[in-house]
């Protein structure tokens, strides 16, 4: 196939080139795949974010606005007054406090409790340690519903019902995750640091405490965005354990607003935008880590 | 020499050199106690006194009552819901599992052509993924709904009359679907994207260099050499099929007439809702056998198409 070039000429972008030699077809090929890739993935973008600017534009529109058919996407004008009618018909702010309350403890105690044993995975040699930390990754194929029954009925014993305990505290033994992000960065750094150190007169806790987190950043800013958000976002271990209104997360209490003002779409629309606001800000802000985060779990398996 | 040398060692630290893994396993100890707590108190217990709850019959409120296979008899045999569930997970997993393959591979290769905006694209993408199934399922809610959502509105002017979706037992599920495979979509696109750039340029380029056109090369190449993502992607999507839980509590709580009751959900109604923690730890075991069960089996078939280099 022979193409003039001055046609070429427009799309390249390289008109001296193009003069010159007129672009094979394999290369007019390339400008159309790349054209025709642009036009499906922004199609795509639009079915992504429309649910949110959806659900944006109906949090500041009237009740009469919401049952217009055709539907209209913009309010006529906004009613930031529906955001002040979700504060006041619910406790949202403590929904917000008790949420960040919840993930940012979880989140410290994934920390703690998985640098521990990645460490002792990564870097103490004992007997067994390869089968052991194989029976910890097996611990993945248990579903969690096997064990909510006798979690919930252990922290039923415990007096722990209607409390932020049973959502914090298994958080602090442990993580199978976690264990595994923290143990493959573990691996990475480089031993003569850990001999050098030695030689200095720095003890075992010295080294994972001094040495190894601070080199670990990377992996901590990793699992803490992963923990935090897989917290944020959990609906079935609030629904469980928290009853009464000033207990509630976010996402329960969403749902539970949901239960009670089933028809007030502006309404329930301005409380899922304030739900999701904190995480997409979260989100904006550390991006990449969220990424490293799904594509460490897809290398794991 | 040696024996003469080991004699010379102070006392205290022979038992280091006769036990050198109890040594080890004492200095490592300390480290892994958090964990082996969490094992035995989160989750290996658990696991046992789930077996065992699920031959009683317990409210929570008297002791629990042993009745041996009662549970599962009562499941197998006078429970069809039981049967609702299995074949909703079954219909589910036919539906999700293709759109939760299929879509995020089409576009992670889209992507992977090192086109200018990937990080723009991928951000969008993953809007979906960091934010709560609930406040998802809630806009889901209002989009499905059938005189007023948009949904319904793009199809009448493309002159369709969409259905109740779901209020109306056929669509429910479908819908329910629909919802999940937007919200996953970013999480296997970024998971593909990465397995998609371990493949080396070259295979490509001398692929071309043959003549092989670009869908041969997709078939050929690209399709092999991302095979062991494919099989990640296809074990999670099919445990988390059988693990629905969100979706349903916020959408259609089970309904209609049961159309999206899941396993989990079933679940979660017996022993929370009812208290019939016997027969929900008596679900949650079936649950967990199915899971292994057919973990299993794709672990055995995956090498007939999974490719490691």
């Amino acid at each position: 196939m022979n193409i003039p070039s001055t046609s070429t000429r427009s799309t390249s972008g390289q008109p001296t080139l193009a003069l010159r030699k007129p672009f094979s077809a394999r290369q007019v090929n390339k400008v159309t795949r790349r054209l025709l890739s642009h036009l499906i993935l922004v199609a795509g973008c639009v079915v992504m974010a429309f649910p949110f600017v959806w659900m944006f534009l109906s949090s500041l529109k009237t009740d009469a606005e919401i049952f217009i058919f055709p539907p209209h996407l913009l309010p006529e004008t906004p009613h930031w007054s529906n955001y002040q009618a979700v504060m006041d018909s619910m406790p949202f702010g403590w929904f917000v406090f008790n949420s960040f309350k919840i993930s940012a403890l979880a989140a410290i105690g994934q920390l703690l409790s998985c640098s521990l044993a990645a460490y002792a995975f990564a870097r103490i040699k004992f007997p067994g340690r390869e089968t052991l930390f194989v029976i910890w990754l097996a611990c993945l194929m248990i579903p969690y519903q096997v064990n909510l029954i006798p979690q919930y009925v252990l922290f039923r014993s415990f007096g722990w019902l209607d409390t932020h305990y049973p959502l914090i505290v298994p958080s602090f033994f442990g993580g199978v995750f976690g264990t595994f992000l923290l143990r493959q960065f573990f691996l990475t750094l480089p031993s003569e640091l850990e001999d050098a150190a030695r030689i200095d007169g720095c003890s075992r806790f010295g080294i994972y405490w001094r040495i190894f987190l601070p080199l670990s950043k990377p992996a901590i800013a990793t699992l803490t965005v992963f923990v935090f958000m897989s917290n944020w976002n959990n609906l079935l271990g609030p629904v469980v354990y928290l009853s009464s209104y000033e207990k509630m997360t976010l996402t329960v209490g969403l749902a539970f607003f949901r239960g009670q003002y089933t028809t007030q779409w502006a309404l329930l629309m301005a409380g899922a935008v304030i739900s999701v606001i904190p995480i997409m800000a979260i989100y904006a802000a550390a991006q990449r880590y969220f990424v490293q985060g799904v594509v460490l779990s897809g290398i794991k398996g | 020499m040696v024996a003469n040398r080991s004699s010379v060692q102070p006392n205290s630290r022979s038992w280091h050199k006769r036990f050198p893994g109890l040594s080890q396993w004492l200095e490592a100890l300390p480290y892994l106690l958090p964990t082996i707590i969490g094992f035995f108190v989160f989750i290996l217990g658990p696991v046992i006194a789930s077996f065992l709850l699920g031959f009683t019959e317990w409210d929570l409120l008297t002791p629990p009552k042993w009745i041996g296979l009662g549970n599962y008899q009562a499941m197998l045999f006078d429970t069809p819901l039981f049967w609702t569930t299995l074949r909703n997970a079954l219909y589910y997993t036919l539906l999700f599992v293709p759109g939760a393959v299929i879509l995020p591979l089409f576009i992670a290769v889209l992507m992977n052509q090192h086109l200018r905006g990937v990080t723009f694209y991928r951000s969008v993408y993953f809007l979906p993924v960091v934010t709560s199934t609930v406040a998802v399922a809630l806009v889901w809610q209002w989009l499905y709904n059938p005189e007023f959502g948009p949904i319904n509105y793009l199809l009448k002017m493309v002159g369709i009359k969409g259905p109740a979706w779901i209020a109306s037992p056929e669509w429910a599920m479908p819908a329910l679907v629909l919802m999940s495979v937007w919200q996953v979509i970013g999480y296997n696109m970024v998971i593909y994207l990465a397995g998609l750039q371990g493949i080396p340029e070259e295979y490509y380029e001398a692929a071309a260099i043959d003549g092989a056109t670009r869908w041969r090369q997709f078939f050929s190449i690209t399709i092999p050499l991302i095979s062991p993502t494919t099989f990640f992607i296809l074990i999670v999507s099919i445990i988390g099929s059988l693990q629905v839980f969100e979706q349903t509590y916020i959408l259609t709580q089970g309904g209609p007439a049961y159309a999206t009751l899941t396993i989990a959900y079933y679940i979660y109604q017996q022993a929370f809702q009812f208290f019939h923690m016997g027969f929900g730890a008596a679900l949650s075991y079936v649950l967990f056998v199915i899971i292994l069960l057919l973990t299993l089996i794709q672990f055995r078939v995956q090498k007939r198409w999974v490719f490691y280099n």
